[in-house]
């Protein structure tokens, strides 16, 4: 009998909610040695962490569910949410199965809660996973090698086995695997949005923050059959992307909020780790530099990331509306958020050169109030119908 | 009744430096008049040296927001930024960098600033610093040079990181600063630079390390930000820095042997009470009243962790001209930022044992998640090892909205009674000097 879109949404669902994260200590218990690595927004190579037989988990924060009380006392109230939140996470022991934690290169708040991870959970293998910004294979390229080289023997330490390429390859092929039907999901929602809702698609995306990676995939391919059977009443919606919410995430009644202000959501950046790779990784050869190489010449563009060429700047975003046939752009970021509140009148400005219509607000991800976003999303949504369909 | 402000008094040292700071600003000025061209770059992980192998003069934009700051002038390019659509939310030297250039580009004397014909971009311990490069260059529309900078995560400079940032400025930077300058590079030329870098940097070093004395000589940062003047920006390499240096070192070297206490905008500090270790950017829109608020009771800053941003010379780091790549690699990775939050703390913690500090003070910056985040657990940890009073204010680097003066006295007040009791043991001190 297959899965109904009810029964994956409401196991999706059940993963989200909860902060104690049982199926990653199940899944660590079922087999003596196995490690679970954390790892924050926006990208880390979850290959090497599953060759070394580990399990990546996704730490995106606390969400609206955590009360955060210890969490605050870390920092000033200028500073975004999800730094102190996911601290929270720490001093309640809801990470105390975690071996290791990683902390991407993203912006300095990120980076600086990698040292104070040190600090306050010594027992815990802490490392900043830094990423080239020079994006030539023989100089970034290079570099880059060296930090997956030195990550892979940082978590064969940890599981006390060897990391071997053979093992990272079959890694990467799950991956790849994972990747496409990531990218079908998103395709398949661009195409019939009302048939795959955005906050379906982000319970969907997210619950591949926590579970193994086969178990994702054969998910994601229930959904896809389980989504297109399924019989859902088409809007006159407009069509959007919301971008800028490749970190601290938006609490779901804010991605249900835009659905039902008016907006299909077409296309988004909140979990850019899950399609961070845009086309298979190589599986011949040398699989580190594979990875190296997939990063520096085919992985996702986002305000974390600098842009070498002027010309190309923010392209990636009018390309994801002509992609997906959006017909406007939310801006929707954390508050306090560095890379996002920064780079957002860049792109605004290129928006505006290819004459496609933006909004912009800000969130935490505790937000409760929903109403202005309900408004301004669907104030948007109107505008679109009546001043930009031809 | 008119009052009139009492004049400030001025060393030597400041004199010149502030004429080598003028002479840069006419320098920028007459560039494109003169045939010059122009680098912008930044403080921390700077390549001053390299930059005049090219003959190129050196426009720092957190410079530029720094002095309108102290000319009070950042409050309404800040406002003109966020009128442009920039978030109030994000760091206020981009906004008041982008606020002037809205504004006409008038630099902080006055005249107007040429358009940089290089953007070169050391990315070094600040995530900001590639936003605003990239938002200049959306402006400017000019060359732009990437220096990315790893970050020390693990507390330590790996061969793979001074590999790799050698490589970007034998690939990436140099070859750009050739052709945007036209001036072929000459590494004896650099060796040079680098020689005079390090000359100042050890009478920088002596100067800080002054504050050891009892009483310190010197505030090590509101007096501390006018030493890193020329060694953190368009000076560092010159033969006019080293002989700041010279003076200031001599300067500094007099009222030590006198037993004299720092200069302040109002004279001679009388008597030193409290020796403070500070951690964190000052407020430059109230300089002057910021710092006031410390020397009338008494305080004095022996050491700071604002005068590291641009290197740390004092843990032993020199410009070494036999290993000019090398060595300016060394340099970016090792400047403060750039380290990791233990490492800060383990720094903050020697400081407060040498300079036998009473205690410490974080000023936590709105605008600079760079230094902000995390200084509560900073503040947490340095109560705990040294057994030493902490306390934390809060304020911006260049918005003038957010310098709240009452607050920040009281709260300095109570801090000082606090140091107060737990010196005397919980037993009345003695009344301060007159």
């Amino acid at each position: 009998m297959s899965t109904t879109v009810t029964e994956i949404i409401a196991r999706c669902q059940a993963l989200f909610d909860d902060l104690n994260f049982t199926y990653a200590r199940e899944w660590k218990a079922a087999v003596p040695g196995r490690i679970v690595v954390g790892y924050m927004p926006f990208y880390v190579p979850r290959e090497l962490i599953h060759a070394a037989g580990g399990l990546p988990l996704g730490v995106l924060g606390g969400g609206e569910q955590l009360e955060v009380i210890q969490g605050d006392a870390y920092y000033q109230s200028y500073i975004c949410r999800i730094p102190r939140s996911t601290i929270e996470l720490g001093v309640t022991n809801r990470l105390d199965f975690v071996d290791a934690m990683l902390f991407p290169s993203i912006c300095d708040v990120i980076r600086n809660l990698s040292g104070m991870w040190k600090i306050m959970f010594p027992k815990v293998k802490s490392r900043y996973f830094d990423v080239p910004q020079n994006f030539s294979d023989g100089v970034g390229g290079t570099f880059y090698i060296h930090e997956l080289t030195e990550l892979r023997e940082m978590l064969a330490e940890a599981s006390g086995h060897a990391v071997t390429d053979a093992a990272i390859r079959a890694s990467i092929a799950l991956y790849n695997e994972n990747r496409a039907l990531v990218r079908e999901v998103y395709a398949f929602r661009a195409r019939q949005p009302w048939k795959a809702p955005s906050a379906e698609v982000y319970l969907l995306m997210r619950a591949g923050m926590v579970l193994a990676v086969e178990e994702h995939s054969r998910m994601l391919r229930e959904y896809l059959d389980a989504a297109a059977a399924a019989d859902r009443p088409r809007r006159d919606n407009s069509r959007v992307v919301v971008t800028g919410a490749f970190c601290e995430q938006p609490p779901l009644n804010l991605i249900k909020s835009i659905e039902l202000s008016g907006c299909y959501i077409v296309d988004d950046d909140f979990m850019l780790v899950n399609r961070w790779e845009q086309s298979d990784v190589s599986l011949d050869g040398d699989p580190v530099a594979n990875l190296a190489e997939a990063y520096l010449h085919n992985s996702a563009n986002t305000s974390a990331k600098y842009e070498p060429d002027l010309a190309q700047k923010g392209l990636y975003l009018v390309a994801a509306v002509k992609r997906t046939r959006a017909e406007g752009v939310i801006f929707a970021s954390p508050s306090f958020c560095d890379p996002a509140l920064l780079e957002r009148p860049m792109l605004q400005r290129v928006l505006a050169a290819h004459d496609i219509p933006f909004i912009a607000f800000k969130y935490a991800e505790n937000s409760g109030q929903m109403q202005p976003i309900r408004e301004q999303a669907g104030t948007f949504a109107d505008s679109i119908k009546l001043w930009s369909t031809p | 009744m008119t009052v009139t402000p009492a004049a400030v008094i001025k060393d030597t040292s400041m004199l010149k430096q502030k004429e080598m700071i003028a002479g840069n600003y006419r320098k920028l000025e007459t560039a494109v008049a003169d045939g010059r061209k122009v680098a912008a770059t930044f403080v921390p992980g700077n390549l001053n040296e390299l930059i005049m192998c090219f003959d190129m003069l050196n426009n720092l934009p957190e410079i530029n927001a720094i002095q309108n700051g102290l000319r009070k002038k950042t409050g309404g390019y800040i406002m003109e930024a966020e009128k442009r659509g920039h978030s109030e939310d994000v760091c206020t030297y981009v906004k008041a960098d982008l606020g002037m250039i809205a504004k006409g580009n008038i630099g902080p004397d006055g005249q107007k600033l040429p358009d940089p014909d290089l953007l070169l971009l050391s990315y070094t311990g600040c995530f900001t610093f590639m936003k605003w490069f990239e938002l200049l260059r959306e402006h400017y529309k000019c060359e732009t040079a990437m220096l990315h900078v790893p970050y020390q995560g693990d507390g330590r400079i790996s061969k793979n990181m001074i590999s790799y940032v050698v490589k970007q400025l034998r690939e990436e930077v140099i070859p750009k600063l050739e052709r945007v300058s036209g001036v072929k590079f000459d590494i004896d030329r650099l060796r040079e630079n680098l020689a005079r870098s390090a000359r100042a940097e050890e009478d920088f070093v002596w100067v800080l390390e002054s504050a050891k004395a009892r009483p310190s000589p010197i505030d090590a940062y509101f007096g501390g930000v006018y030493y890193i003047g020329p060694i953190f920006t368009a000076f560092r390499g010159t033969e006019d820095a080293t002989l700041y240096y010279q003076l200031l070192r001599a300067e500094i070297a007099e009222r030590l042997a006198a037993g004299q206490g720092p200069v302040t905008p109002a004279g001679d500090m009388p008597a030193e009470r409290y020796r403070l270790v500070v951690e964190g950017p000052p407020n430059w829109t109230s300089f002057r009243d910021f710092w006031k608020m410390f020397y009338e009771d008494g305080a004095v800053v022996v050491a700071s962790t604002y005068t590291k941003v641009g290197g740390l010379y004092d843990q032993g780091f020199r410009h070494d001209p036999d290993h000019p790549l090398e060595s300016l690699a060394e340099y970016c990775l090792g400047c403060y930022t750039n380290r990791n939050l233990p490492s800060r703390i383990d720094l903050i913690e020697q400081y407060m044992e040498e300079y036998q500090a009473d205690g410490l003070l974080i000023n936590s910056i709105k605008s600079c998640n760079s230094f902000s985040a995390g200084q509560l657990l900073v503040l947490r940890e340095i109560e705990r090892r040294t057994g030493k009073p902490s306390a934390f204010i809060e304020s911006d680097l260049v918005d003038p909205r957010y310098f709240s003066p009452a607050n920040i006295k009281n709260r300095l007040e109570s801090y000082f009674q606090m140091v107060d009791q737990r010196r005397g043991g919980g037993k009345s001190v003695p009344a301060r000097a007159a």
